[in-house]
């Protein structure tokens, strides 16, 4: 094309998105990857402007400025309990923008169809280039905006879902249309036919059907997964609105939109594959909802739960040396990780060991128990991983488990037929005491039965988490 | 059998626990005090003491008798009457003769260097629990002299130090000057050198410890001193092979560790050695140029004096000054300068192995040599001399258990593990990369060169994504979601590139994408600038 310095600004924008992606494999050098990434968005639509983004300059400049406004109150209000919710609804923006700019290329192809050669060659940016197709080249272009919207809508509707999920807005237990999976399939057949319907005849009429059912489906499918598979829903939409981005950017013929689309998708196909793993389940059962049913009758658990107060708690963290503190989702809804981060400040400065042990699926997004530790000024370097801290289990005096469940069931290991078997797990139960904040005797978000609080090592500590860290607090001396 | 048993048979004799007066010249303790006598009645015992044989350690015959111990004359009467005679020190020459068939003799003995007199005991057809012998497992702790005595050892062995070095302990910034901290090096971190260190930390003093079992350190950390670490590494004989008590080190270990008393002697102002090897002469670790490299006005205090000393210059029992003006203590009655504080300690020590020897609190003793502390203490029993005992089936307390080591695979497993490893994963690789390969050219077959420039560049970025995204650290999870999300918005471009046209309806669709497209990369960006910058490190 003519505009050889846009191309020349888009490689180098492209290496500023694959470095600052980099740049996250260290918490220092992340801060610097992230002005990369700022950087590399700013060349790309400067070069944009300049270049192939022919007209209404000025109107461009508004929109981003006037987005922009939004998006800084929206990045400087949000509370980082509120993390999984804002990165949702901002999948869902993406998504959309994908559908609408899949339907301009529709719109601006059939245009470009029904003008004359004489038209045609008058014709710039985005027009002239699908001016020059032959036939083979528009067919293909029709299955890439196809593609393009059909994932951007799924996208979408998902966000939305999913949005509306993690702030409670939409109940976020796993829910179904009479019908479940046969609908899903029959939207998607319903896709397949008008592909091949688009595909021949190049009419609006397939494309929005299939849009409609794309939205179903993005709907129903994440209406169907429940609160504990959040953080692999949020990382596959994530990664659907880089495919969709890609999408596009074939559609477009742009190479930098195919660049990032592509990052954005095998990070989050990538970070859904590590979450998928933590649970030792299969994607496709993930997605497809629900956990599959047990295979047997589940191991009865023996025992009762016994109830401590703040006072006995306090004793044990006075007398203990080393501590492990393992926080759940249960932590960000109560809105502990203060007083969480004060009972560490505390002990620590006692000499005790406190670190923090944090498995992959813990809340509801990846990563969000280090977001909101690190909100709190706990110190990243003892907030531990998984298989970082399992081992030391047994040297520890106290675990606590501060709203979390699944990720600390035992029967993960002991019971073939727990729903949640062979899901590794935090295995807090070999310390020497383990007490667990909760609310209630409930069986929280899985419905699965813990047989650690029913351990003789374990007491139960009731009460609404930053509620009972506060009553602990001036305990500690 | 025991005569325990057989008096139990008879039945009318009350057992009769008497402690004579300690004959050892300036031996203050006593096996009885008027407290553990009162606990001995509970066990249906009767007691009796020879006429002042408390008083030096502050226990009148008259508080005796209000505990209801009889008072007796002289040592002959209380020999003669008692059936179990506690006492202190091994008994003298003198003693040993008035042992006599069936009586029980519970006192410190050390059988290793008395056989000859273990033998005559033995001959006499007298039991002798010797409490130097009592096996170091949790459940004879409680009478396990040994340690109380050397718990009191050491905290004396600071007092001492104390009255004889010209300093405070602490630190303190007066009106009158600055005083620095005295500097103490405890060399052994026994049940001794642990009291030694914790009475110098909390008079204030900078303490550092040494012990040959780098196990210890904890310990030694834990009463608030400095551990001494040797830069060598050698493996050191499990202390639970030795029943808990330091072996002897090798050569070369030794000079590592007298290198680094070398380099510790001209800054401590205060050297307090318990280093003890059961039955051997004690280890010279204080070298005579150590002494003669410390300040004047140091203080040595040799607890191993009575075995050699761990200074050689040491003089068993007494305090002498060197030409440097360095004081060494060598006194070997720490125990006994403190004779209240050790007698209360040791008479419950007698207290809780004459429990064990009546387990029916009837007041009959049952000799019982299955039990593995009586067992073990027992030196002679039926007419037989019974020392040394056999090993103790419960491994001591002062060993750390050793972890199972992880089971090891031989060099060759490993090699032949790996190298499946490494085969399986070539495999996997290879099969990816011919169907990616056989799937890219299909596509080239069908597909026009202009969408295969594309799609070249498509497969390129899944690949750079793939291998950049998986060394995300995984507590950067959320940023990294909220910055994909960021640059995901890079649709802006499609939208910016039609916002220009002249249909009306695409101007709406493309003004909308580009003001979405601009919330979130703004608000991406900003909420991952946000998140980053609270990391931070401790």
């Amino acid at each position: 094309m003519e505009f050889g310095f846009t191309t020349a600004a888009y490689v180098v924008a492209a290496v500023l998105f694959i470095l600052s992606l980099g740049g996250l494999s260290g918490q220092e050098s992340a801060k610097r990857a992230v002005w990369y990434g700022i950087v590399g968005m700013a060349l790309a639509v400067a070069a944009t402007l300049v270049g192939p983004g022919s007209g209404f300059w000025l109107l461009s400049l508004l929109l981003i400025a006037g987005g922009g406004a939004i998006g800084y109150q929206l990045a400087t209000r949000v509370q980082m309990t509120q993390m999984p919710e804002l990165v949702a609804a901002m999948h869902s923006l993406v998504g959309l923008a994908a559908v609408f700019v899949g339907l301009i290329a529709h719109i601006q192809l059939g245009r470009v169809a029904g003008m004359e050669e004489a038209e045609r060659k008058a014709l710039e940016g985005f027009a002239a280039l699908l001016a020059k197709k032959d036939g083979v080249e528009v067919a293909i272009l029709r299955v890439e905006l196809f593609l393009g919207i059909f994932i951007g809508a799924v996208t979408f509707t998902g966000s939305v879902i999913a949005y509306g999920k993690l702030a409670g807005k939409v109940d976020s237990a796993a829910k179904k249309l009479p019908g479940g999976h046969m609908l899903n399939a029959g939207a998607a057949g319903l896709s397949a036919i008008c592909l091949i319907w688009y595909f021949n005849t190049g009419g609006f009429f397939p494309l929005f059907l299939m849009t409609l059912a794309a939205l179903f489906i993005g709907y129903h499918l994440i209406m169907g997964i429940g609160g504990a598979d959040m953080p692999v829903v949020v990382s596959m939409l994530n990664s659907y609105s880089g495919w969709a981005a890609a999408a596009i950017g074939f559609s477009l013929g742009n190479d930098l939109l195919i660049v990032v689309g592509a990052l954005v998708g095998s990070s989050g196909a990538i970070l859904s594959y590590i979450m998928c793993k933590a649970m030792n389940r299969s994607f496709i059962s993930v997605i497809l909802g629900g956990f599959g049913g047990p295979a047997g009758e589940q191991m009865a658990v023996e025992g009762e739960q016994v109830a401590i107060d703040a006072d006995g708690v306090a004793a044990a963290l006075n007398d203990a040396d080393s501590v492990i503190i393992i926080p759940g989702y249960g932590m960000a809804v109560a809105q502990a990780q203060s007083a969480v981060a004060d009972l560490t400040r505390k002990l620590r400065d006692k000499g005790k060991n406190v670190r923090f042990a944090i498995h992959p699926v813990a809340g509801r997004l990846p990563g969000h128990m280090n977001v909101l530790l690190a909100e709190a000024k706990v110190p990243y370097d003892i907030v531990m991983e998984m298989d970082e801290i399992n081992e030391d289990f047994p040297e520890t005096d106290v675990a606590i488990v501060i709203g979390s469940n699944d990720i600390v069931n035992p029967a993960a290991q002991d019971d073939p037929n727990s729903p949640i078997a062979g899901m590794p797990v935090l295995e807090c139960w070999k310390a020497k005491q383990v007490f667990v904040s909760k609310r209630g005797q409930g069986t929280g978000y899985s419905g699965i039965e813990n047989p650690l609080f029913f351990k003789e090592n374990t007491r139960m500590f009731y009460g609404d988490a930053k509620a009972s860290l506060d009553k602990l607090l001036p305990m500690i001396d | 059998m025991s005569w325990g048993r057989k008096s139990n048979h008879v039945g009318e004799n009350i057992v009769k626990i008497g402690s004579p007066k300690e004959v050892f010249p300036g031996e203050a303790r006593v096996a009885l005090t008027p407290e553990s006598a009162l606990q001995l009645q509970k066990l249906g015992h009767e007691c009796m003491v020879q006429a002042g044989a408390g008083a030096a350690a502050g226990f009148s015959d008259a508080a005796y008798e209000a505990a209801g111990v009889e008072v007796v004359k002289t040592a002959k009467a209380l020999w003669t009457a008692a059936d179990v005679v506690v006492k202190v020190r091994p008994p003298s020459e003198g003693e040993a003769k008035l042992l006599r068939e069936g009586q029980t003799l519970i006192s410190f003995f050390y059988p290793a260097a008395n056989e000859k007199l273990m033998g005559a005991a033995a001959k006499k057809g007298a039991s002798v629990i010797a409490m130097d012998m009592v096996p170091r497992i949790s459940r004879a702790q409680k009478m396990d002299a040994l340690s109380s005595m050397a718990n009191i050892a050491g905290y004396r062995a600071v007092i001492e130090a104390g009255n004889n070095f010209g300093r405070f302990f602490t630190g303190q910034v007066t009106a009158a000057g600055k005083v620095p901290p005295a500097k103490v090096l405890v060399v052994g971190a026994g049940v001794a050198g642990l009291a030694a260190i914790g009475t110098a930390t909390s008079l204030g003093a900078i303490t550092y410890a040494f012990d040959v079992r780098p196990e210890v350190a904890e310990q030694v950390e834990s009463m608030g001193a400095e551990f001494v670490f040797l830069d060598f590494e050698e493996e050191q004989a499990d202390g639970a092979a030795t029943g808990g008590y330091a072996a002897v080190s090798s050569p070369e270990f030794r000079e590592a560790q007298l290198a680094k008393f070398r380099e510790l002697a001209p800054e401590v102002d205060i050297v307090i050695t318990t280093a003890l090897i059961p039955n051997r002469e004690a280890p010279e670790l204080w070298t005579e140029d150590m002494v003669a490299a410390m300040k004047p006005g140091s203080v040595i205090v040799d607890l191993a004096a009575e075995k050699g000393g761990n200074c050689k210059q040491t003089v068993m029992d007494e305090k002498i000054v060197t030409d440097n003006g360095v004081t060494i203590i060598g006194y070997t009655d720490f125990p006994s300068r403190m004779a209240t504080q050790s007698s209360t300690l040791y008479g419950n020590n007698i207290r809780h192995m004459l429990a064990d020897l009546t387990p029916e609190k009837d007041g009959v003793i049952d000799h019982n040599m299955e039990d593995d502390v009586i067992r073990g203490a027992t030196i002679a029993h039926a007419s037989e001399v019974t020392f040394p005992p056999p090993p103790p089936k419960v491994a001591a307390i002062a060993a750390q258990a050793k972890k199972p080591a992880p089971k090891e695979m031989t060099a060759e497993e490993k090699k032949a593990a790996e190298a499946a490893a490494f085969k399986a994963q070539t495999k996997n690789q290879v099969t990816l990369l011919g169907i990616g390969a056989a799937l890219i050219l299909l596509v080239g077959l069908v597909a026009p060169a202009s969408f295969m420039q594309h799609f070249i560049v498509f497969v390129l970025s899944v690949f750079v994504g793939f291998q950049v995204i998986w060394g995300v650290a995984h507590s950067l999870h959320t940023p990294l979601m909220a910055v994909t999300n960021a640059i995901s918005s890079i649709i802006i471009l499609g939208a910016l590139m039609q916002i220009g046209s002249s249909s009306f309806i695409v101007v709406v669709l493309a003004a909308l994408s580009v003001f979405m497209a601009g919330i979130n990369i703004f608000g991406g960006f900003l909420v991952t600038r946000r998140m980053l910058a609270m990391f931070q490190k401790s």
